[in-house]
């Protein structure tokens, strides 16, 4: 049983091919990351996965219905934290809860008892009164996700949940989450944060113009696509590209930016001793550990966040 | 089937069948929220118009067409019923141009209903529903202000009220469509409400019978739902004479606005939130 299969999914918009062949699944209880640039077509995956847009051809299957024909029951068992929030600003934070709860058909007086616990979740229960348009932008996104929650649903869809969250408010969400799986939620994200990639993705895809360029679990993406080790080299803006022409040959591969050269090696201090001793002496210098970050740019020749 | 389609398929039997109430409940929220305005404006309107026309104009239209008043009843009886059918129609043009906007783009509203179990025709006919009770509600308060200075008889003249709200949606379903249609605000609702909520309320038979426009203009006024509703309104309050066929031309053409009106409109919503 698969709670999402996916396979040759395409969305046009006219010319456009937002999603262009995208074919994977999604196990229940799972959590599935969508990891691309801007425009790679994750939120529109994630709109026609949450049964509101509908495919342009391809198979879908989510919570083993098609969306077609039973949009209405996948919604009904999922929780949307889309990419922008859509709250009501007419409305006071907690009539806000309540409104969304009732869309599922819930009891007002279960819908009252959830919004409450959600308020504390959120870290908001002072604010039940306020109107939304007085919450900070990350208030608001806690209360769109809490939101998310007011249906107990099955499977989260967060695109991009924690955009705008202070470091604090970020963990907390990642403990929830974490809470979430663990009682058997599935997950779906996209992020353009490759430490909330690696923390909560069990398995996820890189796409880049609507195309799937890998699968994986973060470890084994970066064991395929990168070397263990990297090593980042600064000359100043100005010498990057020069001294980068001066570097082949010194590890397995050499990654130009324009305010560093990174140099993929198994070993990066022997890559560092190799580079001064071809008598270039870098600004500064830093051995780290391959992250998804060189995975993504690997793949698809930008940083991840842009 | 598994145990999650189960749940699915068993979760999803309530949106189904009572999405659309579940929308007309948000906008009734929203309205609450606004209740002293509505209120006011409910009961205050009425008296202002009851005052301007009573006394005002009516006594310019009175001495104008001599005794017996117009179409055979006084003026304030004449004028009634169209102050109904008009409150109706000037709701409907509130409700479904703005706000409809703002649903799609700036309070994107019905993109939340979208993403939980509603179906784009259940967000139309939810606020299809809301406006009709709004409608309804605001005729009921104008119809009772009116009927307290005797303008209007209590027993014969409620059925004005549901005929108001037929207007309203006769007129108001067209607009719906229209108004989900558009992305972009470029003043174009500034254009509806002068160019064609303003002369309508006014050249459509409401104030003064339609056959004193000149003959030229009159074809205007049966194309509007606001000429038919407010005549179909005069022969139930107080007895209008109309031929029979003509009453039921009233009718069905307000019944096929409405209709032809909905069904434009449900699948502009669908195609606008399943894009
Ligand atoms: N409603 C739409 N109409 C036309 N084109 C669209 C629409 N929605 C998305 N697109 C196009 O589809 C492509 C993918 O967009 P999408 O929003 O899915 O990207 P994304 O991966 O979520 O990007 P981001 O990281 O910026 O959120 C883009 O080229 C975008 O311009
Ligand atoms: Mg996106």
């Amino acid at each position: 049983m698969t709670i999402i299969s996916a396979t040759g999914l395409v969305k046009r918009y006219g010319e456009v091919a937002a999603v262009d062949g995208v074919s994977f699944e999604v196990a229940p209880g799972e959590s599935f990351g969508l990891l691309g640039p801007n425009g790679a077509g994750k939120s529109t995956t994630m709109r026609m996965i949450g049964a509101v847009s509908t495919r342009t051809s391809g198979e879908l299957r989510v919570l083993g219905l098609d969306p077609d024909q039973h949009g209405p029951e996948i919604r009904s068992r999922l929780g949307v934290v889309p990419q922008q929030d859509n709250l009501d600003t007419e409305l006071r934070v907690r009539e806000n809860l309540i409104t969304y709860g009732r869309y599922f058909g819930l009891p007002r007086r279960l819908v009252a008892s959830r919004a409450d616990e959600l308020l504390e979740f959120a870290q908001l229960a002072d604010r039940a009164s306020a109107k939304v348009d007085e919450l900070s932008g990350g208030m608001k996104r806690r209360l769109t996700i809490a939101r998310a929650l007011i249906n107990d649903p099955r499977m989260l869809l967060l695109d991009e949940p924690t955009t705008g969250l202070d470091p604090q408010a970020r963990h907390i969400l990642w403990d929830r989450l974490f809470r979430l799986k663990e009682q058997g939620t599935t997950l779906l994200l996209t992020t353009h944060y490759m430490d909330e990639a690696e923390q909560l993705c069990d398995r996820l895809v890189v796409v880049d113009h609507g195309r799937i360029m890998a699968e994986g679990t973060p470890a084994s993406l970066i064991r395929e696509y990168s070397t263990r080790e990297v090593l980042e080299v600064r000359f100043g803006s100005e010498h990057n590209a020069v001294a980068a022409g001066r570097l082949a040959g010194i590890g397995d591969r050499l990654e130009v930016l324009p305010d560093r050269v990174l140099v993929y090696a198994s070993d990066g201090e022997a890559a560092l001793v190799e580079v001064t001793a071809r008598g270039l002496q870098p600004l500064t210098s830093l051995v780290r550990r391959s992250s998804l970050e060189d995975v993504f740019l690997r793949l698809t020749g930008r940083s991840l966040i842009e | 089937m598994s145990s999650v389609t189960d749940e699915a398929m068993r979760a999803g039997q309530a949106p189904r069948r009572f999405g659309a109430l579940y929308v007309a409940e948000h906008h009734v929220r929203i309205w609450r929220s606004y209740l002293g305005v509505n209120v006011v404006s409910a009961i205050g309107t009425p008296l202002l118009y009851l005052l301007a026309f009573g006394i005002g104009l009516g006594v310019l239209v009175g001495a104008g067409t001599g005794p017996g008043g117009v179409d055979g009843v006084d003026y304030f009886v004449f004028v009634a019923p169209a102050l109904i059918a008009t409150a109706a129609v000037t709701i409907a043009s509130d409700e479904f141009t703005y706000p409809v906007m703002m649903g799609f783009k700036w309070n994107p509203i019905y993109l939340g209903m979208h993403a939980a179990p509603i179906s784009p025709r259940q967000v139309a006919g939810g606020i299809v529903l809301f406006v009709s009770l709004r409608a309804f509600a605001t005729c009921l308060v104008y119809f009772l202000v009116v009927a307290a200075f005797g303008a209007i008889p209590l027993a014969t003249g409620v059925l004005t009220v549901p005929i108001a709200t037929l207007t309203a949606l006769a007129f108001g379903a067209p607009l719906l469509a229209y108004s989900a249609a558009q992305r972009e605000d470029k003043g174009q609702f500034a254009v509806v409400q002068r160019v064609l909520v303003l002369p309508l309320t006014l050249f459509s038979g409401t104030l003064f019978p339609l056959e004193q426009l000149p003959v030229v203009l009159q074809p205007l006024g049966w194309l509007s739902p606001l000429w038919h509703g407010s005549e179909l309104g005069r022969v139930v309050a107080y007895g209008a004479d109309r031929p029979a066929w003509l009453v039921l031309v009233h009718l069905l053409t307000l019944v096929v606005f409405a209709l032809v009106g909905w069904l434009i409109a449900v699948r502009i919503v669908t195609r606008r939130l399943e894009s």
